[in-house]
């Protein structure tokens, strides 16, 4: 206790000016997480209150992970995570290189390039909704006109053709992100090595493959990082694109999430299934902070 | 191939390139200004017969046809709790970015990560405790309760944003301006302040922007015109019977709008506040 006051008496200024933060977050998010790891262990449900006195140990959990739905939801997750965050960090690396490369009109490339970070994701995931209808989408009309295909495609409702919608649209809307830092390193990349390893007699993809993409590293770890804070984003673009549907195809966990929650009304089990995308979203944010660590100590060393 | 034909083939790629990540977007916009019979024909019409701004005048509810949705509402909605929770996360966040950024305590490294962590908990994760919680005191539906939530989703990009541009402030200026007799109160307004305003008000964009995108939180806090933002009235539109499509595209300008200009302002310190102590350290 002594130690605590202590504590509290010699760095009294820098903690009053943190206690606002810390308040608001102990509030708004610690508090009602704690409440919801509370609810996990019960079999509360909204329509009957007095249901979230009935404790029911483990059950939520051992349900969530024998239920072959959850495990689809799960799988699609990390694949859909897999496939968008790779083919972003892929584009935009090459979306940074080309626009490096050009002279005339850089700024307003650069400028053109953050049009998709304007968006909301609820805004994406509405325009590809209307780009990918099957009765008026422009693919749609546009594969009509042009002849090659004679019947609209059901985009929004195939298996496999909505999973690569989504993926699509997450894709547009956060390549940039990774394009825009990425070209923030190359701005800040040192010449002399480059050309120090031209006169040497590299070829042009020895430069790119020893040098310039690891000076890179770090700054697509930071894009790494940035976007795994928010991954969960994806849920806004499924929501309004297929709402999970059809029957369940294009589930990801956190539309699974509020369907259990607020459609079936099992709170007890939707919050055991929140700590799952709890944890995923810290370990996806941890794997990359760490890397952004590593490649910061490598790149310190030469 | 010689070296000028190499760039303008780089440069020609590069603009189709950008053409096609632009053309979803701009195609919501054209849309609009069309009318609905026009996006409905078969087959397409490619290039629009006759444009109008009908769509904006139902959303206002200022034509003939007037919507079932209350837009001009959900706009208001949107504006007050965007604002409000932005300056009250400005004023958290510069608070605790300055003390990160100034004074040394143990476990600071420890208390920054958690800071951080809070950020990575997924709106719908959070949506529902709060829901429940927000039911009991009365929270639900009413603007002040996605205010507070918007205030402490924002808080952590703050302090981290802010934190970042007061470090670049030399230290020496504030301690020069105490021993000409300014407390440390007068010195951080008149000194230290004004040099890292520009990065404040880019916090401030951010903050802004999240809260007026936002919709996992919003869709499940909000029930009625009282308190749903516009992203959650999208959402409206494809309750109806037939989606409303060019009505949706005009309520998707709307909502682009403010975005478009908040984003274009801030652009300069999008970079740098993102790559902040990424690289430097």
């Amino acid at each position: 206790m002594t130690r605590l006051r202590r504590y509290a008496r010699d760095h009294a200024v820098p903690l009053a000016l943190l206690s606002p933060a810390v308040l608001v977050i102990l509030l708004v998010v610690l508090l009602p997480l704690l409440f919801s790891f509370y609810t996990s262990f019960s079999n509360y449900r909204l329509i009957r209150p007095d249901s979230l006195w009935d404790w029911v140990g483990f059950r939520n959990y051992l349900r969530v992970l024998g239920d072959g739905d959850f495990w689809s939801a799960f799988g699609r997750t990390v694949l859909f995570l897999t496939v968008a965050l790779n083919l972003e960090m892929l584009l935009g690396l090459g979306l940074a290189l080309m626009v490096n490369r050009i002279t005339w009109g850089q700024r307003t490339m650069r400028t053109i390039m953050m049009f998709p970070m304007m968006f909301s994701p609820i805004l994406v995931g509405f325009q590809f909704k209307y780009l990918f209808n099957d009765t008026i989408g422009l693919v749609n009309n546009a594969l009509q006109s042009l002849g090659l295909a004679s019947e609209p495609i059901p985009f929004l409702v195939d298996r496999w053709l909505a999973f690569a919608a989504i993926a699509f649209a997450e894709i547009w809307m956060s390549t940039s992100i990774f394009a825009i830092l990425i070209l923030a390193g190359l701005f800040a990349m040192p010449k002399d090595p480059i050309e120090a390893a031209r006169v040497d007699g590299c070829s042009n993809w020895q430069v790119f493959r020893h040098i310039t993409l690891p000076f890179l590293m770090p700054f697509i770890y930071i894009a790494m990082t940035i976007r795994s804070l928010d991954v969960a984003r994806a849920y806004d673009i499924v929501d309004v694109m297929t709402g999970g549907g059809p029957a369940g195809r294009t589930e990801l966990l956190w539309t699974l999430i509020a369907r259990t929650a607020y459609d079936d009304a099992r709170m007890g089990r939707a919050n055991a299934m929140a700590y799952f995308s709890i944890l995923l979203s810290i370990f996806f944010t941890w794997f990359f902070f760490r890397k952004l660590m590593a490649a910061r100590r490598h790149l310190g060393a030469f | 191939m010689s070296r000028a034909m190499k760039d303008r083939l780089i440069w020609a790629v590069t603009f189709l390139v950008m053409l096609i990540i632009c053309l979803p977007g701009l195609w919501v916009v054209l849309s609009a200004f069309r009318t609905n019979g026009e996006i409905l024909t078969k087959p397409a019409v490619w290039i629009p017969q006759n444009l109008t701004l009908d769509n904006f005048r139902a959303i206002f509810g200022l034509g003939e046809n007037v919507l079932a949705i209350p837009v001009g509402s959900y706009f208001l909605n949107s504006l007050v709790i965007s604002v409000t929770s932005t300056v009250l996360a400005v004023m958290i966040g510069m608070s605790g970015g300055y003390a990160f950024a100034r004074h040394r305590f143990p476990g600071k490294s420890g208390a920054f990560l958690w800071l951080m962590l809070s950020r990575t908990v997924p709106g719908i994760a959070l949506s529902l405790p709060l829901f429940i919680l927000w039911s009991w005191i009365g929270l639900i539906d009413t603007k002040l309760g996605v205010i507070v939530v918007y205030t402490a989703i924002n808080v952590p990009f703050t302090v981290w944003l802010t934190e970042g541009f007061f470090r670049q402030v030399p230290r020496d200026l504030s301690e020069a301006a105490q021993i000409d007799g300014c407390t440390p109160w007068q010195a951080f307004w008149k000194v230290e302040f004004p040099l890292a305003r520009s990065g404040i008000a880019s916090a401030g964009i951010f903050a802004f922007l999240t809260s007026w995108n936002e919709y996992a939180l919003a869709s499940q806090l909000t029930r009625s015109t009282d308190s749903k933002t516009l992203p959650v009235g999208l959402m409206d539109f494809t309750a109806q019977f037939t989606i409303d499509w060019a009505g949706m595209c005009a309520m998707a300008v709307i909502i682009i709008i403010p975005a478009l200009i908040l984003t274009f302002l801030v652009q300069k310190h999008l970079i740098a506040g993102l790559t902040f102590g990424g690289v430097k350290g």
